[in-house]
């Protein structure tokens, strides 16, 4: 009986390591990919993409990358975006999401309702009105064409009021009675009980702006004012790619973005597994 | 330190538009409570009229719904008061923000703040009151060497147990020195051992800071031992106020006898009282108990010579005693209870009449009473109450 569980138990476990196994090359094989044409003479790109050890190994694309482009000063344009984006939101979700928990006012289940409806429209459907608006107030070619858009993020206000929903009533009752005000409650109280909220909401942010190709593409057209992704175009022409250059430069872009994720990735776990459990 | 004047204070609580809709459409009352519903909502408190004195230890007592809580909440500042007035040391309190009431609150659930340390959470209002380093620190470490939670001060509240808690709950709300102390139920989370050590360590910590307490239980046990007087509360309306000696002894209605007393009051209802030559009976399940000189005295209405009423008689279960001889009420033991020193007898008698009495096991066989027993109970009338049938009213000065 004890052989067949344990045999049993084995097959299952080698049955669903064997799906994982399938699973994760699936998912990595884009990467190694990426590096291994990152490491690979244009040439060699262009008659054997598919290889996956080069052939001849050189960091031409990189040196390429980091000396014949602006790649800093897009990293700097990419980091001051990124991060502004990152803080802006996590203070307007935050507070939004705890004066949608904890506050009663008039129409305000009209509000959440209004706000929930909008994260139903695609942002394509709105984009040409809000590149009409941005291009009318004169922020056509600017950062700030994808910055002051940004300013409020729906999903986050909705994270962050689950969140706050769960903080038990006495708490904020006992910090009003402390003496502590409306916004000492929030910075104090409010916000160090709701962490995987706001952990989970800078990861997601983060991503969001750090890989947005989309918007860059429509509000940026001066060169100097790109941000990495829209780096990728830069190495292409109308009829040709430079492959190993685009393919080094995605290789660094990446980097920030895998650096914050494994500093966030306990509490980005925890937040998602926690998002609407009461 | 300071006076609590609460007049006619009243608490609606709105209906909220999902309750009106549902008003409208079926117009069912599907509330539990019996509190009173308005057009403007319901009712959670009303007439509701107490003077604290200064250092005072007042403790509101009730069962669920009865609208302590609520009370507490109003002068605490967390419930805005629909009508009547409140002040706090002559000053009107209404419409104070609770942070200027001077008070400080214990919870239920202690709402210690998770993220802070027990220093941290006992210096928070001092903090938000912008006090120096200093005088923090001097105030955070009296209060703590007077509740013994020194060795706790680098603790987080998640590594405290529940009595540590309550501790630091209550160190954290006389670290300021408050005019008014308010406790909402602070101890119905401990287990009944932890209870009563707290209880004890309340009776010391009030010694010590001699400020106003407010009070709220539902456990009259807590509200005998602690208070100087008792609130008693019911569906919103105040059913008495006095010492825990005055609502024990003198109930002023059968809420109240029933609501204070454990195991509770013995109920008699259609009982008769009679004035025969001049002495006053009361027929109790067929019996006829001659009532004391005192309580006949203090009979608030003297029934004329020849007429009976029909009142509920009440006795304690520490009054109902075994006869020795063949006379008495004739009941039969369902449960008995061993308490130790006593003995706790749930009996029946006749049409179903359900009879406690607490026997002293002293020169008693224990094993004889078990269910079963036949037994004669006498009802001792000097303790007896006697309650008006319709208004519920006690019928003794």
């Amino acid at each position: 009986m004890k052989d067949f569980a344990y045999t049993r138990d084995f097959k299952s476990r080698a049955l669903i390591f064997a799906i994982l196994l399938a699973v994760s090359i699936i998912v990595v094989i884009p990467y190694i990919w990426m590096l291994s044409n990152s490491f690979k003479t244009t040439i060699e790109t262009l008659t054997d993409p598919m290889h996956i050890i080069p052939q001849e190994f050189t960091l031409d694309g990189y040196i390429k990358v980091l000396t014949k482009s602006p790649f800093f000063h897009w990293l700097g344009n990419s980091v001051f975006i990124t991060c502004f984006n990152t803080i802006v939101i996590l203070f307007t979700s935050t507070l939004v999401g705890y004066l949608f928990a904890r506050f009663r006012f008039k129409g305000k289940d009209f509000l959440f309702a209004m706000l929930m409806f909008t994260m139903m429209v695609p942002a394509q459907v709105t984009m040409i009105t809000t590149f009409i608006i941005i291009d009318d107030i004169g922020l056509y070619d600017s950062v700030w064409a994808l910055i002051i858009p940004s300013f409020v993020n729906v999903f986050g206000i909705y994270l962050c009021k689950q969140y706050c929903e769960e903080i038990p009533r006495e708490l904020i009752e006992s910090a009003r009675i402390d003496g502590a005000g409306d916004f000492a409650i929030y910075w104090r109280i409010v916000i160090p009980q709701i962490r995987p909220a706001i952990g989970a909401l800078a990861i997601f942010t983060f991503m969001e702006y750090w890989n947005d190709y989309l918007n860059p593409l429509i509000y940026l057209s001066s060169t100097e004012k790109m941000t990495l992704p829209l780096a990728l175009s830069y190495f292409s022409t109308q009829h040709t790619t430079d492959l190993s250059a685009t393919m080094a430069a995605s290789a660094l872009i990446m980097i920030p973005a895998a650096v914050v994720f494994i500093i966030f990735q306990k509490q980005f776990i925890k937040g998602l597994s926690m998002t609407g459990m009461k | 330190m300071a006076e609590v004047i609460l007049k006619n204070i009243k608490k609606i609580y709105p209906f909220t538009e999902d309750e009106k809709k549902k008003d409208k459409k079926d117009g069912s009352e599907d509330k539990p409570m019996n509190l009173q519903i308005t057009d403007k909502g319901v009712v959670a408190v009303q007439e509701f009229n107490l003077e604290i004195a200064d250092r005072e230890f007042v403790v509101l007592v009730g069962p669920s719904g009865c609208g302590k809580s609520t009370t507490l909440r109003m002068i605490a500042g967390l419930e805005d008061i629909s009508e009547g007035d409140l002040y706090i040391d002559g000053e009107r309190m209404n419409d104070v923000a609770p942070k200027n009431r001077d008070i400080a609150m214990v919870f239920q659930n202690y709402a210690l703040y998770p993220h802070m340390t027990v220093y941290e959470n006992m210096a928070f209002s001092l903090k938000m009151q912008k006090f120096s380093k200093e005088e923090i620190d001097k105030n955070v470490r009296e209060a703590a060497e007077i509740l013994d939670i020194t060795p706790l001060l680098n603790r987080k509240p998640k590594a405290l147990s529940g009595g540590q808690r309550q501790r630091v709950a209550m160190g954290r709300a006389f670290v300021r020195d408050p005019k008014v102390f308010l406790m909402d139920e602070p101890l119905s989370n401990l287990d009944a051992k932890l209870r009563n050590q707290m209880r004890a360590e309340i009776i010391k910590l009030r010694k010590k800071i001699d400020t106003t307490f407010i009070y709220v239980t539902h456990d009259q046990v807590e509200a005998m031992t602690l208070g100087d007087r008792i609130v008693i509360m019911k569906d919103g309306f105040i059913q008495q106020i006095g010492t825990p000696q005055e609502v024990f002894s003198n109930p002023k209605n059968l809420f109240v006898a029933g609501f204070i007393g454990v195991p509770q009051m013995n109920f008699f209802p259609d009982s008769k009282l009679r004035c025969e030559d001049g002495k006053y009976t009361v027929e109790i399940l067929g019996e006829k108990f001659e009532l004391s000189g005192k309580l006949a005295e203090s009979l608030k209405v003297q029934p004329d010579a020849a007429a009976e009423r029909e009142v509920v008689a009440g006795v304690r279960p520490v009054n109902v005693v075994i006869s020795d001889d063949d006379t008495g009420i004739d009941a039969v033991i369902e449960v008995a209870e061993m308490m130790g020193s006593e003995m706790h007898l749930h009996m029946k008698a006749a049409g179903d009449t359900e009879i406690i009495a607490v026997v002293p096991t002293l020169n008693m066989n224990v094993d004889e009473m078990s269910q079963g027993k036949a037994l004669k109970l006498k009802l001792q009338t000097e303790a007896m109450h006697l309650f008006d049938p319709e208004t519920e009213e006690s019928l003794l000065k």
